[in-house]
């Protein structure tokens, strides 16, 4: 009696499964095929770069990192090198690592959805499509000593001498950043208590900390744009 | 046609052709299965995958391509190193020589390169297609981690590589690269608090990274020997586990 009632059970799973072979192997075989004919024909026409032998005595100007690290590099505009060389980088890369752990939401597991992840999904494409526009900028908009060219312009060394710069008085800079993470990490559980209970109080931290230090990054840059601020914090031992 | 069939019998009838083919082609259901599962490169698959994990709008195939390209890169990679030399006095002429003197050569070089750069955009958007479909969530948690130390490792293997031709452009890129790592806070001797650590240009963790102060031939010695042994030896290592991961938890996607 029981081995019959437990077949019924198993017969009423769906079985969505199809045969590898060819159902998956075939594809991946043209994709392997089409992935080759395209890099070999773009290698026969396109030739890779290839500059004068390197020379310690004269750099090149721009000297640009390879174009997948030159979100950082334009951030060296806006932060000092430790923070957008190192740190950003790592808070980057810790924060990718914590996604599955932060997120307990248990919709949208293999499918794609906005509507039952909106606060998920907008978050990491915010991210995603800002390190490219970033890496965008420092590809295509920057030319000598890093100075900034829209895509019609000639680059030149005849540039205008950028405004200059200051920093914020030290005890409105630590203001500014302490509310701004006080606010950034406080308000939003008092708005949405239901979000707040749902993920509990470590992820939340963990979640706000890195989504207001996103957002903080940018506005830090927005900052220097609009009000040639340098450092928010300026101290002999650190500046933010 | 009989002749034909006589052919075809006489070639796979006989012990040779069974001890390398040990099923026939018929396309039955346990052929299919026997395909897969007697076969040492193609049994890294279950004999049966959900059916979306076969659906190119729903994976990109990108996952798949970017393991495909780190092999085109592995043997490219390996024809390159016949004909280079990871010494300062050589590095830059052997790259010449492959431009404008070794049969192919251009072609072969010009394949690694953009079939690196290819790799870094693939494994990017493999990562936004494993985000969009929420592939991380219970049980894969572990095995979006490993993918995002493969995503570095990526960005490492083709960092590595920027340096070997020895020209204005690598030397510079690394320059710019490797100069992140003195501002390192407590380990570059430009970074906040490096005075703890007594950290000095000849100490820190740049030097380690270059093996001198400045971009020098150990420089290039560690690049070549990480980028060709270091990295994709490590690389390969997480690969296992990630593809071993992707079985062991169901497929590429969806509760278990």
């Amino acid at each position: 009696m029981a081995v019959s009632e437990q077949r019924n059970v198993s017969v009423e799973i769906k079985d969505d499964k199809v045969f590898t072979w060819p159902n998956l192997v075939a594809k991946e075989f043209l994709a392997a095929i089409f992935v080759t004919v395209g890099l070999l024909v773009y290698s026969y026409f396109v030739d890779a770069p290839l500059r004068e032998l390197s020379n310690p005595g004269q750099a090149e100007n721009p000297a640009k990192a390879p174009w997948y690290f030159l979100g950082l590099q334009e951030a060296l505009v806006y932060f000092d090198p430790w923070f957008a060389g190192v740190v950003l980088p790592s808070i980057i890369i810790l924060g990718l690592i914590v996604i599955p752990y932060v997120d307990n939401n248990p919709k949208g597991n293999g499918y794609y959805t906005f509507r039952e992840r909106k606060f998920a999904v907008s978050t990491f494409m915010f991210g995603y499509i800002f390190w490219y526009i970033l890496i965008y900028i420092g590809t295509a908009l920057r030319g000598p000593f890093w100075s900034f060219f829209w895509p019609w312009e000639e680059w030149t060394h005849d540039f205008p001498t950028p405004p200059p710069l200051h920093n914020l008085p030290l005890p409105v800079g630590i203001a500014l950043l302490l509310g701004f993470y006080f606010f950034g990490l406080v308000l939003p559980a008092l708005i949405n208590r239901k979000f707040f209970n749902k993920i509990g109080i470590i992820r939340y931290v963990i979640t706000m900390g890195l989504m207001v230090t996103m957002f903080g990054t940018v506005l830090k840059m927005f900052l220097r744009l609009a009000f040639n601020i340098k450092y928010m914090i300026a101290t002999p031992w650190i500046n933010i | 046609m009989k002749s034909l069939q006589e052919l075809k019998k006489l070639i796979t009838e006989n012990e040779i052709w069974r001890s390398v083919f040990r099923h026939g082609y018929t396309d039955t259901p346990r052929n299919r299965v026997l395909q897969i599962i007697s076969n040492v490169w193609l049994h890294l698959h279950p004999a049966k995958v959900r059916e979306h994990g076969t659906k190119i709008r729903f994976t990109w195939c990108m996952g798949g391509i970017t393991f495909f390209i780190f092999l085109f890169e592995t043997l490219t990679g390996i024809l390159l190193m016949f004909y280079y030399t990871p010494d300062v006095n050589r590095a830059y002429a052997d790259i010449v020589d492959l431009m404008y003197v070794v049969p192919f050569g251009r072609f072969l070089r010009n394949s690694h390169r953009w079939g690196a750069h290819a790799m870094v955009i693939t494994v990017s958007i493999h990562m936004l297609r494993v985000f969009l479909t929420g592939s991380y969530k219970p049980p894969r948690q572990f095995n979006w981690v490993v993918g995002v130390f493969l995503l570095v490792l990526t960005f490492l293997l083709s960092f590595t590589g920027y340096l070997l031709p020895w020209d204005q452009l690598g030397y510079w890129a690394i320059t710019v690269g490797t100069n992140m790592a003195r501002a390192t806070p407590l380990l570059g001797h430009e970074g906040p608090f490096a005075y703890i650590l007594g950290m000095e240009a000849n100490n820190d963790i740049r030097f380690a990274l270059l093996g001198g102060t400045s971009i020098g031939a150990p420089a290039l010695l560690r690049a070549y020997v990480w980028h060709c042994i270091g990295i994709p030896v490590i690389a390969s290592a997480l690969m296992m586990v990630h593809f071993w991961r992707v079985r062991k938890d169901g497929g590429i996607s969806g509760p278990l």
